[in-house]
C-alpha cells in the first residue's frame, strides 16, 4: 500500500454548476427569465412577491417556491392566479437551507416554462447558502428590512456581493426604529458597490413600483432566438 | 452555517476521483471571500465524509487572501479590513469599491476559490483506475445544507 497523489482541480461546486446550466439551458430554450430572490427569514419575500404579481399585467409570471417545510407561501401566491411550486427541501440532510441548482430542477417539471416570461424563484429564508449556489438565473436579487440592523451587509457579504438588487423592506416601520438607513446604504456600498439599492414598503405598496419595474424588465433579458421561435 | 453545504459538495467531488481508494489528504484551496470558518469546515467534513472512501481523511486548508483589481485606475487591494489602520474606523471595515480612484465593478483577482486541488490516495496497485466519475452521478447531486 503506498500513497499516490491525485491532481483533481475542480471546483468543490462544479457538479452543481453543470447542473444551474441545465436548467439555463431549458430556460432559453423556453424562451423564459429567472430571478433568484433570496433573505433572511421574516424579510418580506412574498408579500414583496404578492405585490409584483398583482401588477404583472400582461407578463406571464411564475414562482418556483422554496422552503424547508409546509406550502404556506406557495398557497398565498396561488391565490394570485399565478402556476406556483412548490419544492420543500426538509428531504435533504438534516433539512436543506438553500435551494441548489438540483432542487430547482427537480420542480421545473411541474411547470410550463413555455408559458412564461419570468419564473421568480423564492428561495429558502437565509443570507449564507443561497448565495453560494447558482440555480441558472438571470438575475440575483435580495430582501433586507429595516428591522435587521444596518450591519448586516457586514455580516453577510457574501450574499450582499452576489445581489444585482438589494430591496430595503419595511420602510414604513421607520418612524418606530432606530434605524440608520443612510449607514445601510453605506455598508451596502462598501461590500458590493454596483448593486442597486431601493426602499420600499411591501405592506403599505409604497415604492413597490419601482421593484416591479425591475423585476418585470428582466423578463426582456429572454434570448432573443427563443423570442424569433415564439415569432 | 454553509460550511455544511460546502464540505457535502467538497467530499462528493473527492469520491468521483477517488474512484473507490481511500482518501487520507484533501487538499483544497479556500479564499478568503467565501466567508468559509475554517474549524467549522473541517468539523463538518469530517460529519459528511463519515462511511465515505473520505473517513477519517485531513482536510489541508490553503487559505487565499482576497485580492481585487480596479478596471478603471489598474490599482489592486486586499478588500478586507486593514489592522494597520485601527485608528481610522474606515479602514476597519471591508473595502470593496476602489480606494484609489472609487470605482465600483472590480474584478476578484483572488479569494474566491473552493478548489480541490489535489488528494492522496492509498493506492494497492498499479492497475489504472480510470477518469473521475462524472459530475451527474447520484452522489454528486447531494449537496446537504
Amino acid at each position: 500500500m503506498h500513497q499516490t497523489k491525485v491532481k483533481v482541480a475542480e471546483d468543490a461546486l462544479d457538479a452543481n454548476t453543470t447542473i444551474a446550466n441545465a436548467n439555463r439551458h431549458d430556460f432559453d430554450h423556453a424562451g423564459v427569465a429567472v430571478v433568484n430572490l433570496m433573505s433572511a427569514p421574516g424579510a418580506g419575500k412574498t408579500t414583496l412577491l404578492e405585490r409584483a404579481l398583482e401588477a404583472r399585467g400582461d407578463v406571464r409570471i411564475g414562482v418556483l417556491e422554496g422552503d424547508v417545510q409546509g406550502s404556506f407561501d406557495a398557497d398565498r401566491l396561488s391565490a394570485l392566479h399565478v402556476p406556483v411550486v412548490q419544492v420543500n427541501t426538509g428531504n435533504g440532510f438534516g433539512g436543506e437551507c438553500h435551494l441548489d441548482a438540483n432542487m430547482v430542477r427537480s420542480g421545473l417539471g411541474d411547470l410550463d416554462l413555455h408559458e412564461l416570461d419570468l419564473l421568480i424563484v423564492e428561495n429558502v429564508g437565509n443570507l449564507v447558502c443561497p448565495a453560494e449556489f447558482r440555480i441558472g438565473e438571470d438575475a440575483k436579487a435580495m430582501i433586507c428590512s429595516v428591522t435587521e440592523g444596518e450591519d448586516k451587509p457586514l455580516k453577510y457579504p457574501l450574499m450582499f456581493r452576489s445581489c444585482e438588487l438589494v430591496v430595503i423592506n419595511k420602510t414604513d416601520l421607520l418612524p418606530h426604529l432606530d434605524f440608520d438607513v443612510e449607514r445601510l446604504i453605506a455598508n451596502i456600498d462598501r461590500i458590493n458597490p454596483e448593486a442597486e439599492v431601493m426602499q420600499l414598503s411591501a405592506r403599505t405598496g409604497e415604492g413597490t413600483e419601482r421593484f416591479n419595474e425591475w423585476l418585470f424588465a428582466i423578463a426582456e433579458r429572454r434570448p432573443r432566438d427563443a423570442a424569433a421561435v415564439e415569432a | 452555517m454553509h460550511e455544511l453545504s460546502l464540505s457535502s459538495a467538497i467530499v462528493d467531488t473527492v469520491i468521483r476521483h477517488a474512484r473507490g481508494r481511500r482518501v487520507s489528504t484533501v487538499h483544497l484551496q479556500l479564499g478568503a471571500l467565501r466567508q468559509v470558518v475554517p474549524a467549522s469546515l473541517e468539523f463538518y467534513f469530517g460529519v459528511v465524509s463519515r462511511d465515505t472512501v473520505c473517513e477519517g481523511a485531513a482536510l489541508e486548508l490553503d487559505l487565499i487572501a482576497a485580492l481585487m483589481g480596479c478596471g478603471e485606475c489598474g490599482t489592486e487591494w486586499d478588500p478586507a479590513p486593514d489592522p494597520l489602520h485601527e485608528g481610522d474606523p474606515a479602514m476597519m471595515l471591508p473595502q470593496f469599491r476602489c480606494p484609489a480612484c472609487g470605482a465600483a465593478g472590480a474584478e476578484v483577482l483572488a479569494g474566491n476559490e473552493l478548489l480541490v486541488d489535489s488528494i492522496d490516495v492509498e493506492d494497492d496497485g498499479p492497475g489504472d483506475v480510470g477518469p473521475p466519475l462524472p459530475s451527474h452521478s447520484p452522489n454528486s447531486l447531494m449537496t446537504g445544507g
